[in-house]
């Protein structure tokens, strides 16, 4: 009784193994290719600057990034990718507590669009990091500065972005909430912000890198800890594998952040993603 | 006029009396898109209302339904002029414009959501037995995004019947559909008025669809949006597939052609 069923289901393997080993192997490869790069690319990086000796105030090797990185107790570490943290997310919070509700009354009234966008324009082209210094200057001490800096950086692209979503509502639904006789509230509630989600969160998703720029290019200007305070101080000393472990920590922030926002999304407004 | 209450000449359902609407568009030249509209719609009649691009169809059923003020004239439901939105009025748009984030049962009680901010035991039935109605039985918690062109549609019909209205108001509501499944529509969309009946104000491009659903049609001329005719159309109801081959359905066809194009070549 056992054998057939046993032979059976072996030809059945056999017959089936080349064919879904392979495939196996494809998506493995197709899976870890981005992997395999970026390992290859650190072998290629090692490789070069050992063999064309390259001066490490130059381009450290990846070994050294490692050893300078290690050479830096965690605590220190800890305080400054805190003080980095920190600046960032508060100044990208404001932009969106401030942004969004900015958005829905640039939306909602001609008047204010009429007054306010042009304003909103001017100071999107003045350059934040030229600004920068004179913010420092009036705020004085303290985190004031850098997150009014990075607010300034993350907040524009929320407004436009927001605006353009809540614009994007369907005039037909706001006929039928209109010929409900619904508040105006319940439409921004009910309606209009729901349909502008997919645009805030593309926004929230450029923002939060932003966010993390808008933090170091204030801690250039001014600031006793943070990892852009950090990169200033290391190079000043040509300590260049520190400044690149902690660029790798800035890299590696941004990246988890971007990743924690776009999760957000997934699992809060899982509508709001496009169909793939 | 005085109103009187005599059940063999009832008061008209919707009243258009003498109305004109003119906008001025962005660039500050003016758009008469309704001029001197005048007629009567009875209790729970179907009127088709059809005539070319821009002639201010959408404006008629905006005015009807408490969207716009007319720049002059008056309309009026049961008598009273219309001066905002009116509880007895359910619409259909083109699209379904359907809440991407609600599911269809969901999408059907919406208006009363955000209305009175709550959805009763009550409505939440008769949104079950709306979705029978419509033929979505088995799509109650189904998102838009999984349901094709037709049956957004019928959940758009469906949210505007949630409170039974006496007046439904459908602008092009099948005219984003296929041919088949806009005929399936339109015989549907019959049923529903048979058992159900209301006083019906259905906006099309389509003339065969105007005379299968309607008892008068409305005939509009474009720039400045006049009515250029109504047409009794005495079509036999109940209205099916062989309504399609009748005589008279071709002769008066022929007739709206001629009025819309000769029109259209005049213009
Ligand atoms: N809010 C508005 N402001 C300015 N012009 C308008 C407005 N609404 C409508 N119009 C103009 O009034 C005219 C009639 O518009 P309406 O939408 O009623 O036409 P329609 O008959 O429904 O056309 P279609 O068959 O293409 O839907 C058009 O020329 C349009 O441009
Ligand atoms: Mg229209």
């Amino acid at each position: 009784m056992k054998s057939p069923t046993i032979s059976a289901a072996r030809s059945s393997a056999m017959r089936s193994s080349p064919e879904s080993a392979g495939r196996v192997l494809l998506r493995l490869l197709d899976r870890g290719a981005p992997v395999l790069a970026a390992l290859l690319l650190l072998l290629i990086w090692e490789l070069g600057c050992r063999l064309l000796d390259v001066p490490v105030y130059l381009l450290p090797p990846p070994s050294a990034i490692v050893e300078g990185a290690l050479a830096v107790s965690p605590s220190s570490w800890g305080g400054h990718i805190w003080a980095t943290l920190r600046v960032s997310l508060l100044g990208y919070a404001l932009a969106v507590i401030i942004g969004i509700p900015l958005a829905v009354a640039l939306a909602n009234s001609r008047l204010l669009s009429r007054t306010l966008y042009p304003m909103l324009v001017v100071v999107q082209s003045t350059p934040v990091v030229a600004v920068a210094p004179i913010i420092v200057v009036v705020l004085g001490a303290g985190d004031a500065p850098r997150i009014v800096i990075t607010f300034l950086i993350t907040f524009f692209p929320i407004v436009v972005s927001t605006v353009t979503g809540l614009m994007s509502t369907p005039p037909e639904l706001l006929e039928l909430s209109r010929s409900l006789g619904a508040s105006r509230w319940r439409e921004i509630r009910n309606i209009q912000l729901p349909f502008a989600v997919p645009h805030i969160f593309s926004a929230l998703r450029i923002s939060i890198t932003l966010a993390i720029i808008g933090a170091v290019v204030a801690e250039f200007v001014a600031a006793e800890n943070g990892l852009g305070f950090f990169i200033a101080f290391s190079t000043s000393f040509f300590k260049v594998p520190q400044a690149f472990a902690a660029l790798a920590i800035l890299v590696t922030i941004s990246l988890i952040l971007f990743r924690l926002v776009a999760m957000i999304q997934k699992w809060w407004f899982p509508w709001s993603l496009p169909k793939s | 006029m005085v109103p009187h209450d005599d059940n063999d000449s009832p008061r008209p359902s919707i009243r258009f009396n003498n109305v004109g609407q003119v906008f001025t568009s962005s660039d500050g030249s003016v758009i008469n898109a309704l001029d001197g509209v005048s007629f009567d719609i009875h209790k729970h009649e179907f009127i088709a209302v059809i005539g070319p691009s821009g002639c201010g169809k959408s404006t008629l059923l905006r005015v009807i339904a408490g969207l716009v003020q007319p720049t002059s004239g008056q309309a009026q439901i049961y008598g009273l002029p219309v001066t905002e939105p009116r509880e007895e009025i359910g619409i259909v748009f083109q699209q379904p414009t359907l809440l991407p984030w609600l599911n269809v049962v969901d999408n059907i009680t919406f208006p009363m959501k955000h209305k009175y901010g709550r959805v009763t035991l009550e409505e939440k039935q008769r949104a079950q037995e709306l979705l029978d109605t419509v033929g979505l039985r088995d799509f109650a918690h189904k998102r838009p995004s999984e349901l094709s062109g037709g049956m957004q549609q019928r959940v758009g019909i469906a949210r505007a019947l949630l409170h039974d209205p006496d007046i439904l108001l459908m602008d092009e509501p099948f005219s984003a559909l296929d041919a088949l499944t806009r005929d399936e529509m339109s015989f549907e969309l019959l049923r529903i008025w048979t058992e159900r009946p209301k006083t019906v104000l259905f906006i099309t491009h389509s003339i065969p669809e105007a005379l299968l659903l309607a008892d008068r049609i409305l005939v509009m001329s474009a720039r400045p949006g006049r009515i250029r005719e109504i047409i009794d159309v005495g079509l036999p109801r109940p209205r099916t597939l062989k309504t399609l081959s009748e005589p008279r359905f071709h002769e008066i066809a022929n007739h709206i052609r001629g009025q819309v194009f000769s029109h259209a070549v005049l213009a």
